[in-house]
This record gives structure tokens, C-alpha cells and sequence, in this order.
């Protein structure tokens, strides 16, 4: 024990002796939070629609309106040629066109079905999907308007029709922060401790005091653990500050408990520094260590669900999914966030991470090499 | 002294890299207090073999005994009673004089109340006192070999391993530094050094020259000039290591 006290306290001496250290603590995670937060967003604004009315006419008017008063939709211009419409698509100026052929009116006076066309750049599949379901739905409130306004023959009662009405569970709002900032919260520790880690014992081998240390009965784990456990006080404070600036700047909601976030984040962070320790036990320099790092930590976090949904990832993605200790946090933090999930709603992915941190720790003690 | 007791036993060293014999059946016995010189060549096989007493590398075979331990099976026990300063420099720079002490200290063991007194003494014998904390990267380079040796025999170990310790140090600091050898070995720590400077050789009380893994010649420097019928020792060294295969 008495080792492990100077060993830990040479390392936060060292930490904190480094120059770079104090921003990376207290910088980066205020702006990858503030910035991420505002610049990665799912939410649609400003889409620019240009519309070739053909018509005219009252109705397309009336439509066109819905869209000019729709904070989504800026109508950058009106013109008469789909042509002319194209060629701003492919100067990227514009991201969809509606076109109303010269029957439209007609059509909706005669009550035999009018239709418009609808062009997307759909460059990005996932815009593209959203242009789509939110002009649909300016669409079909026209369209509700006008159907009701049709009465039936004889009786005078409006035309019945279905609407269904849904409640968005949890996040009623489909706001996008309160979804996002807890998965960039997990990207911020992960980023710092795997990195951090990673390039920490191969830096002792670069300079060459490892071998000093590997001259003394400093045992392999009080050596490895002497450098975890300072990134793991890392970690919490950095956790600490990002979930206040979650609370106080952004103000998502924080239904679940705070120390079951801590819980969990204690046993992901020994995984996740475990791991960094393993890729810094098993290279000779700082340049392998960090490009080993980066390798991992973009699968892990491109398969995350960080920002696409695991359930839309093929089968065997989502079964390699099993082995990612991301994917757990970035579940559980929004489960415990979001909705207030307890811990036996999540003592599966505890276990798991348990499981994960006590076996990669294991392995990068026994692959640590005293002896050449 | 108790020249009599043999503090370093090593009997048909043998390291294979491959195909390549980086120690080839090394014979010899070091005795307590005594100042050792290995000498060699640059990739004669002294690091390799410096790095195996220490517990830092295994052996392909032999029987090897370092301060009545086994290098096989009481590594542990060997590295409490060994000190250890490798040709690249091994104290942390961004740590200061005294943290340096206090760390090297603190994991062999040592108290506190230890440390404090045992870290007063060294830095005044060194005349140090006004570095205390200053970072060791502030140091010139003679300074720092001289701390690093300190620190290295800070928990009074039994031998001492040296691997070109005074390499790229002026004359003068180099004079000093053996000063600090001597007071070592007359306070008991035996002394194993390497060096390429054979001026130094002098100093030894018996030197072994390696060439191409093997040691070629193990005496007193007095004697060895004697049987080489050289005036000083470089000659000595030239006349084995002209039959060198494996130079850089």
C-alpha cells in the first residue's frame, strides 16, 4: 500500500506538471459539449424549398403559404420552370422542390385527387429523410383542411376520416439536446481516458525511466494501478462537469439518479482505461499507442448509437455490438436521464461492464512485461 | 572487506538472439566491495548481459546468482537488493530533485522520517541543497549522473549496476563521479560498471573485456597491461578488440 502511495503520488504530480493537462480538463469538455450539442443536430431548420407553381391558383397559394409560415421551411424562390429549379439543386443552394402542375387547382375544386411533386437532394440520406416526413406533413394538414371542408351528399356532415394521435414517450418534444448531450458526455470521458491512458506507459518507455522502474520489486499491478487510478479522478471530475453544464446550461432533464450515473461510469472507466493501458503495455512508442487508440475508439464509437439508432444496424452489427463497451454507457446514461431508469432496470449492462473491467485490467497486468 | 564473499556468481551465461550468441558461455565471479570493469566494444554483449543480472532480461542458459539470489526464480527478492542507472537517463524530468529521492525512496520501502534525513545528507555531500526543488530537466547534464547514482544506491543496495554512466560528462564531473564510486565501495556496495572510457578501467580493481560475446581477458588492469605488454590500458583494449567480427 505504502508503494502505491508514492507511485500515485509521482504520477499526479506528473499529470498536473504537464502543460497541456489543465486544458484538456477544463476546456475540452466545455467546448465539445457546448459546440457538439448545438452543432450536431438532428433538428431540421431552415430547409430551403424552392417552389415551380405552374398554377397559380388560389389553392397552391394556399398551400404555399403553410409553408412560408413553417419556421422548418425558408421558400428561397418561386418559379415556373422545374428546370431552372434543378440547376439550384446541383449548386446545393436548395434542398428540395415542391412543383404544382397547371391542373392543381382543378383538380382540388373537382375533388377528384390533386398531387404534387415533391424533388429532394437527398445527398444525405438521413436529411432527406426528414425534408421528406415534414413536407408530408405540411401536405397533409392541407389535406385534412380541404377533406373537411368536403360534406357529404345529402347529410351535410363532413367526410369521416382517421387521425391518429401519438404522445413521443419520454421525450415528448423530440428534442434533440436532452437525446444527444448524454452520448456526447460518454464520448467526452471515453475520448480523455483512452487517450490519456494509452499514451501514458509508453511514454515511461520512450524516455526510458521504465526501465528504472522495471529495475525495482515494484509489482506489475501496483505499477498499472498507480496509473489508472489518476484517470479515473480524471474521469468523474470531467463527468461531473459535463453533467452540470447538461443541468445547468441545457437544462435536460435528470430523472434518474446522479450516483447510479457514477456507478455505472466507475466500472466503464476502468474498462476503457484498462483497455488503454493494454494498447500502451503492448507498444514501443507514443505514435503506435496513439493510432491503435484512434482505430479502436472509432468503431466503438461510429457502432455506439451515439449518433445512428443500434436497431437499424444489420444483424451482425448489432451482435459485434456485444463486445463495445460504448454502446452499454451511451444506453444506460440515456435510460437513467431520460427516464429515470433504476438500477436493476440496468444491472444487466452493469454486470456486463463488470465483467468487461475486471477481465481487460487482468489482461494488460499479465501482457505487461517486466522482463524482456 | 570481505573479499571472500561473492556477491555475483555467474557460470556458462549463454543469450541467444535467433541465431545470434549475444553472450557466449560468460564465466565469473564479482566480490563484495569490489569495482568491477566490463569492458567492450560497442555490441560486445555488455548490456545484454548487465540487463540479465538485474532481472531485466532472461538468460537462454546458465547459472546465475546475483546477491545470493537465483535471476530465475528470486527476481523479486534480487531487485530489493540491486541498484540499477542505464545508459539512458532515468530519473523524471518534470519531477524535482527531492521528488526524484523521495519516489526512489518510497518504493523500496523506505520511511519517511528515512527519506527526509537520508535525502538532507545526499544533497548536501553533493552540494546540492539550492536544487531541492528544482525540476531535474534544469540540471546540467553532470548533476544529474551524479543524482541518478545517489538515487540508485538510496536504499543501500548490495551491488550497484552501472551502464556507461559518465558518458558525455566533462573530465572534471567525471572525476567526481568516481569519487562517489569509491565512497560507495568503501561503504561495502559492490560496483559493476561498463564504460568506454579506459582511463577509467584504471580505476577498477579488476576489468573483463568482452569481444563478440565472449570475455576475452579478466584481471587486475596491472596485470593485464603486464600480459599484453602495453603501457596503458587502451592498449590492452585495442589489441583484443582488433579481433572483433561484430562491429557496428
Amino acid at each position: 500500500m505504502r508503494v502505491l502511495k508514492y507511485l500515485l503520488q509521482k504520477e499526479f504530480l506528473q499529470i498536473f506538471r504537464n502543460k497541456s493537462m489543465l486544458p484538456i480538463i477544463f476546456v475540452m469538455p466545455i467546448l465539445q459539449l457546448c459546440v457538439l450539442s448545438f452543432a450536431a443536430t438532428y433538428d431540421m431548420k431552415n430547409t430551403n424549398l424552392y417552389i415551380v407553381d405552374k398554377d397559380l391558383s388560389s389553392h397552391s397559394r394556399e398551400l404555399i403559404s403553410k409553408f412560408n409560415g413553417s419556421p422548418f421551411f425558408s421558400v428561397k424562390e418561386i418559379g415556373f420552370s422545374v428546370e431552372e429549379a434543378e440547376k439550384e439543386i446541383y449548386k446545393d443552394k436548395i434542398d428540395a422542390i415542391l412543383v404544382f402542375n397547371n391542373d392543381f387547382g382543378k383538380s382540388v375544386d373537382l375533388k377528384k385527387g390533386a398531387s404534387v411533386q415533391v424533388l429532394i437532394n437527398a445527398i444525405n440520406a438521413s436529411s432527406a429523410g426528414l425534408y421528406n416526413a415534414y413536407i408530408s406533413s405540411v401536405i397533409q394538414d392541407y389535406n385534412r383542411k380541404v377533406s373537411a371542408s368536403i360534406r357529404e351528399v345529402g347529410t351535410g356532415v363532413p367526410v369521416h376520416f382517421v387521425q391518429s394521435s401519438y404522445l413521443h414517450q419520454f421525450n415528448p418534444e423530440m428534442k434533440y439536446i436532452p437525446y444527444m448531450l448524454p452520448g456526447l458526455l460518454v464520448l467526452l470521458v471515453t475520448v480523455i481516458g483512452l487517450f490519456l491512458s494509452a499514451m501514458n506507459v509508453v511514454r515511461e518507455k520512450e524516455i526510458g525511466t521504465i526501465e528504472q522502474i522495471n529495475v525495482t520489486p515494484i509489482r506489475k499491478s501496483q505499477f498499472l494501478l498507480a496509473k489508472l487510478i489518476p484517470f479515473l479522478v480524471i474521469g468523474f471530475f470531467e463527468l461531473g462537469i459535463g453533467l452540470s453544464i447538461a443541468a445547468f446550461l441545457f437544462k435536460i432533464p435528470f430523472l434518474g439518479s446522479v450516483w447510479l450515473i457514477y456507478l455505472v461510469a466507475f466500472v466503464y472507466l476502468i474498462a476503457i482505461l484498462g483497455f488503454g493501458l493494454l494498447i500502451s503495455t503492448q507498444t514501443n512508442t507514443q505514435q503506435q499507442a496513439m493510432f491503435i487508440a484512434w482505430f479502436f475508439m472509432v468503431i466503438f464509437l461510429l457502432m455506439s448509437g451515439l449518433f445512428t439508432p443500434v436497431e437499424s444496424m444489420p444483424e451482425w452489427g448489432q451482435t459485434l455490438n456485444i463486445l463495445n463497451p460504448i454502446a452499454y454507457f451511451i444506453k444506460v446514461i440515456r435510460m437513467i436521464l431520460l427516464k429515470g431508469s433504476g438500477f436493476f432496470d440496468i444491472v444487466n449492462e452493469i454486470a456486463i461492464l463488470t465483467v468487461f473491467a475486471v477481465s481487460v485490467v487482468s489482461i494488460a497486468v499479465n501482457m505487461h512485461r517486466k522482463v524482456a | 572487506m570481505n573479499r571472500d564473499v561473492k556477491v555475483i556468481k555467474v557460470k556458462n551465461l549463454c543469450k541467444k538472439f535467433g541465431d545470434f550468441n549475444a553472450n557466449n558461455n560468460l564465466s565469473f565471479e564479482v566480490s563484495k566491495g569490489e569495482i568491477f570493469g566490463f569492458l567492450g566494444a560497442n555490441g560486445a554483449g555488455k548490456t545484454t548481459a548487465i540487463k540479465i543480472l538485474c532481472g531485466l532480461s532472461y538468460p537462454t542458459s546458465g547459472e546465475i546468482s546475483v546477491a545470493g539470489f537465483d535471476v530465475y526464480k528470486q527476481r523479486e527478492q534480487l531487485k530489493r537488493n540491486i541498484g540499477y542507472m542505464s545508459q539512458k537517463f532515468s530519473l523524471y524530468e518534470d519531477l524535482t530533485v527531492f521528488e526524484n529521492i523521495r519516489f526512489y525512496g518510497g518504493i523500496y520501502g523506505l520511511s519517511k522520517e528515512v527519506i527526509h534525513g537520508k535525502a538532507a545528507d545526499l544533497l548536501k555531500k553533493l552540494d546540492l541543497q539550492h536544487a531541492r526543488n528544482k525540476r531535474i530537466s534544469s540540471l546540467p547534464l553532470g548533476w544529474k549522473q551524479k543524482l541518478a547514482f545517489s538515487v540508485a544506491i538510496f536504499h543501500n543496495p548490495e551491488i550497484v549496476f552501472l551502464d556507461e554512466p559518465t558518458g558525455g560528462v566533462d573530465p572534471v564531473t567525471r572525476r567526481q563521479f568516481w569519487d562517489l564510486i569509491y565512497e560507495a565501495s568503501r561503504e561495502g556496495i559492490t560496483i559493476f560498471v561498463t564504460t568506454h572510457y579506459m582511463d577509467e578501467a584504471e580505476y577498477c580493481d579488476r576489468v573483463s573485456i568482452m569481444v563478440d560475446g565472449k570475455i576475452e581477458a579478466l584481471d587486475t588492469p596491472t596485470k593485464l597491461k603486464e600480459d599484453f605488454n602495453a603501457e596503458d590500458m587502451d592498449q590492452v583494449f585495442l589489441a583484443l578488440a582488433r579481433k572483433a567480427t561484430n562491429v557496428e
